[in-house]
């Protein structure tokens, strides 16, 4: 059997291809999270109940409806972009201009009482959500063998954070939006309804972390907590690609995926928090992030 | 040029916090007319233009747009009503490029001019317009900062210290700009502290002090009031 660096090749692959799939996760949640802090300046913890939120939706979807997986892709990051709206429209708004740390604890309340709620309601314990029948089994790639549904999540992944980041950078609305992330007020000024414009957003990040929780059931089971889980790893990446950098927060959500894929092969014991350990060089030699910029 | 105004201001008193910052501020512009506000550093002239346009939210009192009226409205509503605003910092933004910046303001009614006849007004614009909008020397984001007002078919402009920190010739450029747009029949409502550049455009002159209007007056009667000028404007 092949080796690299004294690690058989099929457990390296392996893993970087879990790595990839974790920072396909990363990726889309922490640029909605980036999204939404560059406009709303709001740093949103609601974010991991949002990406549960999407992954209950399409359990509940199949349960008690017999809506599949397909149509869950797009009802699911709907309802719950509709709930986030309702919720921006309603609290999140009325907490502008204030100390961001206002919003911080209204959505860091609202993810505990949504994760409470879906403890009492569902239990803690994970629900299988099987993957669509399309998508089973696993190919041959030469080097390795890959389930067919992880090279759909990575490649879905890419296409949706490639999808974003156009509409941002090539769009006039993402025009709207980067100005506004800018000066919004001179913004509205110019006639464009902004309250709107920061509606939406918040919506269009609660459903990219929908969408992330629909794509992740059939991978790590649908439970109250999974979001929680994974949010504080997603700041983590945020802190490091800089705050409010959308490209920085993609890059960088894959990049670290696989970091810590490796970290898994050669020295598994760092892996839970090599992540951090990163974070925290990066706040000490460039505080504003990879791919921020200095204020 | 019509009798009756198209921005009509009476009694306007406008709050920053506590801070009560315009007192009773009356203002009409007639259509094509271009108006200047003369007055010293913080007699309230910028104020003035930020009330109109909404930004400064506290304020009281009457301003219309032929005859509708704006100070209950949103602020992206004043906008819409079709004023067009040229901030004093120019509002450049570093995120889009000089088309981006050119396209952002939404069109408020037809008649904005066409992206050709702005690059032929700002022949800058046009090669520079995939640069980095804030790239720009200050002559050009200030040239940008008009330009793209111009596209949005808006009927009247507030223009703050267009030639605020630029070079002479740059100066003269604005000028010229100004008497092009003077002659299509725009209307312009213009903060400037050099009135040797204001005198080129302006038909009227409006003199504020400590956040009132204390006195106004035609173009031709500059030369003579120079004397009281120097002295309420310091200079």
């Amino acid at each position: 059997m092949s080796t690299i660096f004294g690690i058989p090749a099929p457990a390296l692959y392996g893993q970087i291809l879990i790595g990839l799939i974790n920072g396909s996760f990363y990726a889309m949640l922490s640029l909605g999270l980036a999204v939404i802090f560059g406009l709303l300046r709001v740093i949103n913890f609601t974010h991991g109940a949002q990406y549960m939120l999407g992954a209950f939706a399409a359990y509940l979807l199949l349960t008690y409806a017999g809506i599949g997986y397909w149509p869950a892709l797009i009802l699911a990051p709907l309802s719950v972009g509709a709930v986030a709206i309702v919720i921006e429209r309603f609290m999140l708004r009325r907490l502008y201009g204030l100390d961001p740390l206002y919003g911080l604890l209204l959505t860091f309340g609202l993810a505990l009482i949504l994760e409470g709620a879906f403890r009492y309601w569902f239990g803690a314990a994970g629900k299988p959500y099987s993957p669509p029948a399309q998508l089973t089994g696993a190919v041959n790639l030469g080097f390795m063998f890959m389930p067919i549904y992880r090279g759909w999540v990575v490649g879905a992944s890419l296409f949706v954070c490639l999808g974003t980041w156009l509409l941002i950078e090539k769009t006039r609305l993402g025009a709207y939006l980067r100005a506004a992330t800018e000066n919004a007020t001179l913004v509205q000024a110019f006639g464009v309804n902004v309250p709107l414009l920061l509606t939406l957003t918040y919506g269009l990040g609660a459903a990219l972390a929908a969408l992330a929780g629909v794509l992740a059931a059939p991978i790590y089971q649908v439970s109250p907590l999974m979001g929680s889980n994974l949010i504080i790893i997603v700041f983590a990446v945020v802190v490091v690609g800089g705050m409010g950098s959308i490209l920085g927060a993609i890059v960088t959500g894959y990049v670290l995926g696989v970091l810590e894929g490796l970290t898994k092969v050669f020295y598994p014991e760092a892996s839970s928090i090599v992540i951090f350990v990163i974070m925290a060089i990066v706040l000490l030699v460039r505080p504003a992030g990879l791919f921020g910029q200095e204020e | 040029m019509s009798d009756t105004p198209l921005l009509e201001i009476r009694g306007l008193n406008a709050w920053y916090g506590e801070s009560h910052v315009l007192h009773g501020v009356d203002l009409n512009i007639r259509e094509g007319e271009t108006v200047t506000l003369l007055g010293r550093n913080g007699a309230g002239k910028t104020t003035t233009l930020r009330a109109i346009m909404g930004i400064l939210r506290r304020r009281e009192g009457v301003i219309r747009l032929r005859g509708k009226d704006l100070i209950g409205l949103p602020l992206h509503k004043v906008a819409q009503a079709g004023i067009g605003y040229v901030p004093e910092e120019r509002g450049i933004f570093a995120s889009l490029n000089v088309a981006e910046n050119l396209m952002l303001p939404p069109n408020v009614s037809d008649g904005g001019m066409s992206m050709d006849d702005i690059f032929t007004l700002f022949p800058n614009l046009h090669e520079r317009r995939s640069s980095q909008g804030t790239k720009l020397s200050g002559g050009e984001q200030q040239m940008l900062a008009i330009a793209r007002i111009l596209r949005t078919g808006a009927k009247i402009i507030l223009l703050d210290e267009p030639t605020e920190g630029l070079a002479p010739v740059i100066i003269q450029r604005i000028g010229d700009v100004l008497v092009a747009l003077k002659k299509r029949g725009m209307t312009i409502l213009l903060v400037e502290q050099n009135f040797r550049f204001a005198r080129k455009v302006a038909d009227r002159f409006y003199l504020m002090e400590d956040g009132r209007m204390v006195n106004s007056f035609p173009g031709h009667e500059l030369d003579a009031r120079m004397d009281e000028l120097h002295e309420v404007l310091g200079v």
